[in-house]
């Protein structure tokens, strides 16, 4: 089947069938490899995009049902929010190896669209199904703070 | 700073020495081009190469999954060469036992906590001698004498204003002959050592262009995900592929030692062909018991002294002797790494006849040998890539090169002659099998009629992971296995009379060493065991420790800078508690206070937790503390929660959703000090982990009395 979608603007048509996750489709049929496989059943977040501009875990969620969607992928995140979560990411030095950081920083970047100054429980609730093995989470939770106080500037 | 996954297939040989197969250059690389060092290049040793262009590429021979050694590595060169730090790039050694063995095991690997001490000396030496060359070809150039230039941010400068950059001395730097060896500098002349440098790894792991295994994407690939059987070393009798091949993109299903393998064009249509596999197994011989059973008897054997592995004073007088004697039995489960990155490899055969791995190879040396060994080839015709893994914990350390020998069992049974990468699902993970293995210890300790410790005896049983592997001569010692009894037999504590026995058990299940080895399970009988004592005469946890560590001054100065930070003694809320624990383990010292709270889900909530490490000189300090933040973060997630347990020889577990682990609102605040030190480096990777679990428990202990002796702690809240 041909799907026609949007991958960070890019309109694309793809060879799939139906109930293909668009993980995979974005990571063996597009190519883009920044969004990550942890798990396949919607518990680590290490597959997360955003679908029409709402975060998705992508391992469960078949292209059959987003037809005509809008995608967006690490890849092509830029707005100031990305750019000041992807800085403040930097900043503090957050990944370890590095694996999960996609899937976190996309959740961080819904969050910080969401709500421009979480608390410290807004973070672990918007956060808490993106799985660190790492347990890089204390630095997360310093980013996100410091991705928001880039935001007024 | 960037991190160059391949450079120019010139520049590697040179830097190398190995064969040109080595380099993977056809990973798309987002940095590629910066990569490509110059032509002309000054190659003084195996870990360092500088280019015309001014680039310094750092040879990395550990592999980075987390832990830092690239920026590590690239911090010693950078700092001995007075280098920019913009200039410098990491790659990761090739395969090449002679010249990139790990000195603390004779093998090229990464492990036990040992990168920073196995390269502070030898990276240090490196660096000095391409410095006093590039001094040496300036001052020829100049015709000056080389005491007279100095190196300042990249650049070589003479007092008379001459000035200029490495990258115009290579030519000469390789010609020059030094008079005598050069020196390491001294500390007082340190430029990047115990600062804050920007990790080189941060960026491409912001952005998505970090490459993993599971990113290679090569022409003419397929993905291999394998149908495994359901109990441990179980074979496949013969299947039935018709369901399988009907899927798109399914191209081959064929039995490998390791189960039914299916041959696909992604991830998504091999993984389906393998749910519609119909395969008979054939279970003889597998392991049949249950991990309760197993306990049980294990339980049994504790009561007997197993084979001593310490035995100081008099163990049986000093029992016989005490006021007070209290026993405890402590239970700890499989646990599985669960890395983020499921295991995987990705292998194909090479113009030469032999093969090229490209994986997070933790073992080279191992690895290449596994692998050589099943397609019938000399090691030197099996390369290895490193790539970037996602993570490890021990898990991709395997001593018998489990991934390696995998990916050449298919690539040799297969009919497919391109590329293939092999991809292990998150069942396969949990499921698969190299546990931390499953322990009970036995504790018996006597207090004098003054509440004195005077007797400590330990019991250990469990399975040896050593026992069998190629490492079995360096770590068995007269019949007992050290991983098993560290941190037990080398207790610090002053007790006149100590006994550790082990018993080593056979069991089916494979396992393997998880971040911090022995100390996963010592650690935390030990420490806990020590409040219990500490209790009797109502003696405080953190002045039994000053105690009986008198003789112990590193150990003492860990104990001390985190109670002093943590404000031990100081009064807490109602509903809070303070826990202790120090420990030693991999030559580095770690003790943690922390702060203790009834959770809304019975569990103990660890709000605060005050960390304060002696590894030596500090080489990267937010590394250090990194890996304090996420030891913790690690070992707090198996005390907790993590289990593997299996029904008749089946593992119980799947997935993340009943292999439970740490999530963000679960991770407390770290605070982490580092103790100052002349010592050598020592590792940071596993010597957070210890403390956590033990601090915890006697914190619980306080805040509630109830001692908990089986791990995790959610087996006692039913529906935590
Ligand atoms: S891979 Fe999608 S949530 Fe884990
Ligand atoms: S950084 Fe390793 S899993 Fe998050």
């Amino acid at each position: 089947m041909t799907v026609k979608i949007t991958v960070n603007g890019r309109a694309e048509a793809v060879e799939a069938e139906l109930d293909t996750p668009l993980l995979w489709v974005i990571r063996d049929e597009l190519g883009l490899t920044g969004t990550k496989f942890g798990c396949g059943v919607a518990q680590c977040g290490a597959c997360t995009v955003f679908v029409n501009g709402q975060p998705r875990r992508s391992c469960v969620t078949p292209i059959g049902t987003i037809p005509d969607a809008d995608i967006t992928t690490i890849e092509g995140v830029s707005d100031k929010v990305a750019k000041a979560v992807q800085a403040a990411w930097t900043e503090i030095d957050v990944p370890q190896c590095g694996y999960c950081q996609s899937g976190q920083i996309m959740s961080a970047i819904a969050l910080l669209s969401e709500i421009d100054k979480p608390s410290d429980r807004d973070i672990d609730l918007a956060m808490n199904g993106n799985v660190c093995r790492c347990c890089t989470y204390h630095r997360i939770r310093a980013a996100i703070h410091d991705a928001s106080k880039r935001m007024e500037g | 700073m960037t991190i160059a996954f391949a450079p120019s297939r010139r520049a590697f040989v040179q830097a190398s020495g190995a064969t040109a197969l080595v380099l993977g250059v056809h990973i798309p690389l987002g940095n590629r081009g910066k990569a490509v060092a110059a032509e002309a290049a000054f190659t003084p040793n195996a870990f360092v190469q500088i280019g015309a262009d001014n680039t310094i590429t750092v040879v990395c021979k550990h592999i980075e999954f987390g832990q830092g050694p690239y920026t590590g590595v690239a911090t010693i060169l950078a700092d001995e060469l007075d280098a920019d730090w913009n200039q410098i790039r990491v790659v990761s050694a090739p395969a090449d036992v002679e010249k990139y063995a790990n000195s603390a095991f004779g093998v090229q690997g990464t492990g036990g906590s040992t990168a920073m001490a196995n390269s502070w000396d030898q990276l240090r030496t490196a660096g000095a001698e391409a410095r006093a060359r590039l001094i040496a070809a300036a001052a020829a150039a100049w015709n000056v004498g080389a005491g007279e230039i100095t190196i300042d941010n990249g650049v070589l400068k003479h007092s008379d204003g001459k000035s200029g950059t490495f990258g115009e001395f290579v030519d000469g730097a390789t010609r020059v002959t030094l008079t005598a060896p050069a020196t390491p500098k001294t500390k007082d002349a340190y430029r990047y050592i115990g600062k804050h440098v920007p990790k080189v790894d941060t960026v491409s792991k912001t952005n998505g262009t970090a490459q993993y295994t599971i990113d290679v994407k090569l022409p003419d690939m397929l993905t291999c995900v394998i149908a495994r059987p359901p109990r441990f070393a179980g074979k496949a009798k013969s299947f039935d592929a018709s369901g399988a091949l009907t899927i798109k993109g399914v191209k081959e299903v064929f039995t490998v030692p390791q189960g039914v393998a299916v041959l696909a064009t992604g991830y998504w249509p091999a993984r389906k062909g393998m749910e519609a596999l119909k395969v008979e197994w054939d279970e003889s011989g597998t392991e049949g018991r249950g991990t309760e059973g197993l306990m049980q008897e294990f339980k049994k054997l504790a009561d007997d002294k197993g084979v001593v592995a310490r035995n100081d004073g008099d163990i049986d007088g000093a029992l016989s002797g005490a006021a007070t004697i209290i026993e405890a039995t402590y239970t700890f489960p499989y646990l599985a790494h669960a890395p983020m990155e499921p295991n995987d490899c990705v292998i194909r055969r090479t113009a030469d006849g032999g093969v090229e791995m490209l994986f997070g190879s933790q073992m080279p040396t191992v690895d290449q040998a596994s692998a050589a060994k099943v397609l019938g080839l000399d090691p030197k015709k099996v390369s290895i890539t490193t790539l970037l893994a996602g993570g490890s914990f021990g898990r991709r350390a395997t001593p018998s090169g489990d991934m390696a020998i995998e990916a050449a069992d298919v690539l040799k049974a297969a009919k497919h002659q391109g590329p293939i990468k092999v991809i292990w699902t998150r069942e396969d993970d949990i499921k698969g099998g190299r546990y931390r293995p499953v322990f009970v210890h036995k504790l018996k300790g006597g207090v004098d009629k003054d509440g004195k410790i005077v007797a400590w005896q330990q019991v250990i049983v469990g399975q040896s992971f050593m026992k069998g592997s190629p490492f079995e001569s360096a770590m068995l010692k007269d019949g007992v296995d050290v991983t098993m009894v560290e941190g037990a037999a080398t207790l610090p504590y002053q007790i006149p009379n100590l006994e550790v026995s082990a018993h080593i058990v056979e069991v089916g299940v494979p396992t393997l060493w998880w971040r911090s080895v022995g100390s996963t399970h010592t650690a935390y009988s030990t420490e806990t065991f020590l409040d219990e004592l500490a209790a009797l005469s109502g003696t405080d946890p953190l002045e039994i420790r000053r105690q009986l560590l008198a003789k112990h001054p590193r150990h003492l100065g860990v104990l001390n800078l985190a109670a002093e930070k943590a404000g031990w003694g100081s009064s807490l809320p109602d509903g809070k508690a303070r826990g202790i624990a120090v420990h030693e383990s991999f030559k580095s010292f770690v003790a943690q206070v922390v702060e203790v709270s009834l959770g809304e889900d019975g569990l103990p909530k660890v709000e605060r937790v005050v960390c304060a490490v002696d590894c030596g000189i500090a080489i990267n300090p937010e590394i250090i503390k990194a890996q304090m933040e996420g030891g913790i973060g690690y070992g707090l997630s198996g005390s907790l929660y993590g289990a593997v347990d299996l029904d008749n020889g089946v593992v119980r577990q799947s997935n993340f959703h009943d292999y439970r682990v740490l999530r963000i609102n679960e991770m407390p605040t770290v605070e982490v000090y580092i103790v100052p030190s002349e010592e050598k480096p020592t590792g940071v990777g596993e010597p957070g982990v210890p403390p956590i679990a033990p601090a915890v428990a006697n914190a619980w202990a306080k805040l509630t009395g109830q001692r908990i002796h089986d791990l995790p702690f959610s087996r006692f809240v039913p529906n935590a």
